[in-house]
């Protein structure tokens, strides 16, 4: 994380993933994420592209907590607690859903 | 007739500062309302999925009516070049901002996702009348702001005449923009219609130059000038020719909609057994909005009377309400005809009447829109130079070049 | 001169990397998006659907995480219509969705283009970029899509949806394109009725065409002339 960061403010929690690498190394992800979700988006849902490699879904498959089995309900789960220390607000997850498909995903 | 000094007001007294009060207060109203619909989401309005537009979409389409109409004063003084308007084209042209400004707010803060003007403002699909608008609505400003300009400032006063044509042809396709995102609707009966356009022109203008005689009778009585008879008779006069052209495209809209069988269902609706939206057609519209004003204007008794004047503003203003609520919202009360021929039923309010009532967050939010108009009306008479010292009859001369 | 090409050179190499990993990152998605070969269609036999049924209801509710409730702010993406004829007393009954219309008047209206067609046919909501303005639901002549207007919570993975978007029957997108048919149209085939075809309506061979072709097949409003997907017969 940025050296020199503010006394007093709590560093992300970053939880290891779930399973292998991710589809780019860290410091990659970190500064791309957004554009690629962002141009990912458009080709997905105009498109009607499955099994890309930059897919939400498989994202929060891995990076869910163990402990929420979320990304986003707590401040220490993946997503939330980098955006929370960045202070830049997220609002994938009012749509998305935050935590992965179970086996057998019926309501 | 000798130039007119335009002057800005004090600006201190108790009543402008009461207005002022009052104006910040349902402004924050509105943002409250705003911020509890962020949150919670539209399920507090009175909106529903039957329903979609309300409260806040009549207020706002009669303040963007409104603002295009108000500057049918200043159109008369440069794309008509009669010289009575001319010191009262100013107040106008600001008017026209300030209105435009308090519709579009309403609009805006009522999106399911008002986060994402910036996308209404980057994404555009231009077979969407919508998104005309966007253009239309922030270039009106552009063009009022630069007309009003020149008319402030001498140095470039010479392209008054050009900016206010400009100006003028702006809002005609302005006005057809508003008036078309009913008329291309094929979906409903009572919409649909390519009389909707130029009807909303002149209820436009009927609106507009309604606020402007409240706005200038107010303002000449807060700040002690001068307003003369003729001066309220002229503008009257003109306002009158313009509620009963109103009434003209009203009476041809609906007696075509009666003529065509398929539309006699919806008529039969807002004319004669729709309730609310009866009462509203016929009392608020017509009797109330139409009529009765048009006979205060131009009934020698009582027209140039002030008192008389700002009474037949108030039931203008009040009747386009009246109006637009009948149209927004009466369309939408009647069920889509998915089967003709056939009853109804469904899960989903096919096939029956959609109720609305507005709740405190809509009112708020709609009522919002026209307390940024009037906190922008006075900040504009305080520090620009809108008013003419004196709107006496000698001052201004209405009989001059009157009809 | 030497100097300024090795500089050129560098800053070349510098842009090529700041620009590179997003190269490197964006594959060639193209080749595997939908194309207009196919247009999805539903058929839908209203000799068949039964009064009181809603298992289509049901099922689409299940399968794109719809809470069920049938309050005037709930989202319905189909519903069941009771239909009586005025003046024979005839009754019917069948289910009510988006029309996934040819030429739709919710595209036309849209101010960002969040409301579009696909190439394949199936009429969405993109809404990474609806702001919410309900114009759609204006101009939808079958009053097919719904306004979410409270703060969604445990959405299906496959369904992403959220307060202040407009939403309509998607014809089941996330199971169309891994090959499945609609949720509803298996629901009903379970049911035993089966009134619910899906289909290819540019293959004269599938299923939807050869019905479509012996029985006829009507749209609803056809005098408005939107073209649409689903069409019904018996109606």
């Amino acid at each position: 994380m940025p050296a020199g960061a503010a006394a007093g403010v709590d560093k992300p929690v970053i939880e290891k993933a779930r399973s292998g690498p991710c589809i780019a190394p860290p410091e990659v992800m970190r500064r791309e994420h957004p554009d690629m979700l962002k141009h990912q988006r458009t080709i997905t849902v105009h498109e009607g592209v499955v099994n890309a490699k930059v897919d939400l879904e498989k994202c929060v498959a891995c990076h869910a907590s163990k402990t929420t089995g979320s990304v986003a309900a707590s401040p220490q789960d993946f997503c939330e607690s980098c955006h929370a220390y960045a202070g830049v607000k997220l609002d994938c997850f009012e749509c998305h859903a935050s935590r992965p498909k179970q086996v057998g995903d019926r309501r | 007739m000798t130039a007119i000094a335009m002057r800005e007001i004090e600006g201190r007294s108790r009543g402008w500062w009461g207005l002022f009060a009052l104006g910040a207060l349902v402004l924050l109203g509105m943002l409250a309302a705003w911020h509890a619909m962020e949150t919670r989401g539209h399920v507090i309005t009175g909106m529903t999925n039957q329903v979609v537009w309300g409260l806040p979409h009549v207020f706002a389409v009669f303040l963007i009516l409104a603002a295009s109409g108000v500057l049918n004063v200043a159109s008369a003084a440069s794309a008509f070049d009669k010289r009575f308007y001319k010191p009262l084209a100013p107040l106008s042209a600001w008017l026209a901002i300030v209105l435009l400004a308090g519709g579009l707010a309403v609009l805006g803060l009522d999106l399911g996702r008002s986060d994402r003007l910036i996308v209404a403002m980057t994404h555009f699909n231009f077979k969407s009348i919508f998104a005309w608008n966007m253009f239309l609505y922030s270039g009106f400003f552009a063009v009022v702001a630069v007309y009003l300009w020149t008319m402030l400032d001498r140095t470039v006063g010479g392209h008054s005449t050009g900016a206010g044509r400009l100006a003028f042809v702006w809002r005609l396709v302005l006005t057809t923009g508003t008036g078309s995102i009913f008329g291309f609707l094929i979906a409903r009966e009572a919409y649909s219609s390519a009389l909707l356009a130029p009807m909303f022109i002149v209820l436009s203008i009927v609106y507009g130059m309604a606020i402007y005689l409240l706005v200038l009778i107010a303002a000449c009585a807060g700040t002690g000038r001068e307003l003369g008879r003729g001066v309220v008779e002229r503008i009257g006069r003109l306002l009158g020719w313009f509620v009963l052209t109103g009434l003209y495209f009203v009476a041809v809209f609906h007696l075509t909609n009666l003529y065509l069988a398929k539309q006699i269902g919806v008529e039969r609706f807002l004319l004669v057994d729709g309730g609310i939206y009866t009462w509203l057609f016929w009392g608020g519209q017509i009797l109330l909005g139409s009529v009765v004003p048009l006979a205060i204007l131009w009934s020698p008794a009582t027209r140039g009377d002030r008192r008389m004047a700002t009474l037949a503003a108030a039931l203008i203003v009040l009747g386009g309400l009246a109006q637009m609520y009948v149209t927004i919202i009466g369309a939408q009360a009647w069920p889509l005809d998915l089967f003709p021929g056939y009853e109804m039923r469904s899960s989903f309010f096919d096939g029956v009447i959609h109720p609305y009532s507005p709740s405190l967050p809509e009112a708020a939010l709609a009522l919002g829109g026209f307390a940024i108009a009037l906190l922008g009306a006075l900040l504009g008479v305080k520090f620009l130079r809108l008013l003419p010292a004196s709107l006496s009859d000698e001052s201004l001369q209405p009989g001059e070049g009157a009809h | 001169m030497s100097s300024r090409r090795a500089f050129l050179g560098k800053a070349a190499a510098l842009g090529g990397i700041a620009v590179a990993p997003g190269l490197f990152l964006f594959e060639p998605a193209r080749a595997k998006g939908v194309t207009s070969k196919v247009r999805w269609g539903m058929l839908v036999d209203t000799t068949r659907c039964a009064e009181g049924c809603d298992a289509c209801v049901k099922a689409c509710d299940r399968e794109n995480g719809l809470s069920g409730r049938a309050g005037p702010d709930d989202s319905q993406w189909i519903r069941k219509v009771e239909l009586k004829n005025k003046s024979t007393g005839r009754t019917l009954s069948l289910p009510v969705m988006c029309q996934h219309c040819a030429e739709p008047p919710c595209v036309d209206v849209c101010p960002t283009g969040a409301s579009f067609k696909r190439a394949d046919g199936i009429v969405l909501v993109d809404r990474h970029i609806c702001i919410g303005c309900r114009y759609c639901m204006m101009a939808c002549p079958y009053k097919a899509r719904s306004f979410v207007h409270y703060p969604l919570h445990d959405q299906k993975p496959d369904v992403p949806r959220g307060q202040g978007c407009v939403e309509s029957c998607t014809l089941c997108v996330q199971r169309v394109d891994r090959g499945e048919q609609p949720a509803c149209v298996e629901a009903c085939k379970a049911t035993g009725r089966q009134a619910l075809f899906f289909g290819d309506l540019n293959d004269p061979q599938s299923e939807i065409s050869r019905r479509m072709r012996e029985a006829g097949a009507k749209q609803i409003r056809p005098d408005l002339q939107l073209d649409t997907g689903v069409r019904y017969q018996g109606i």
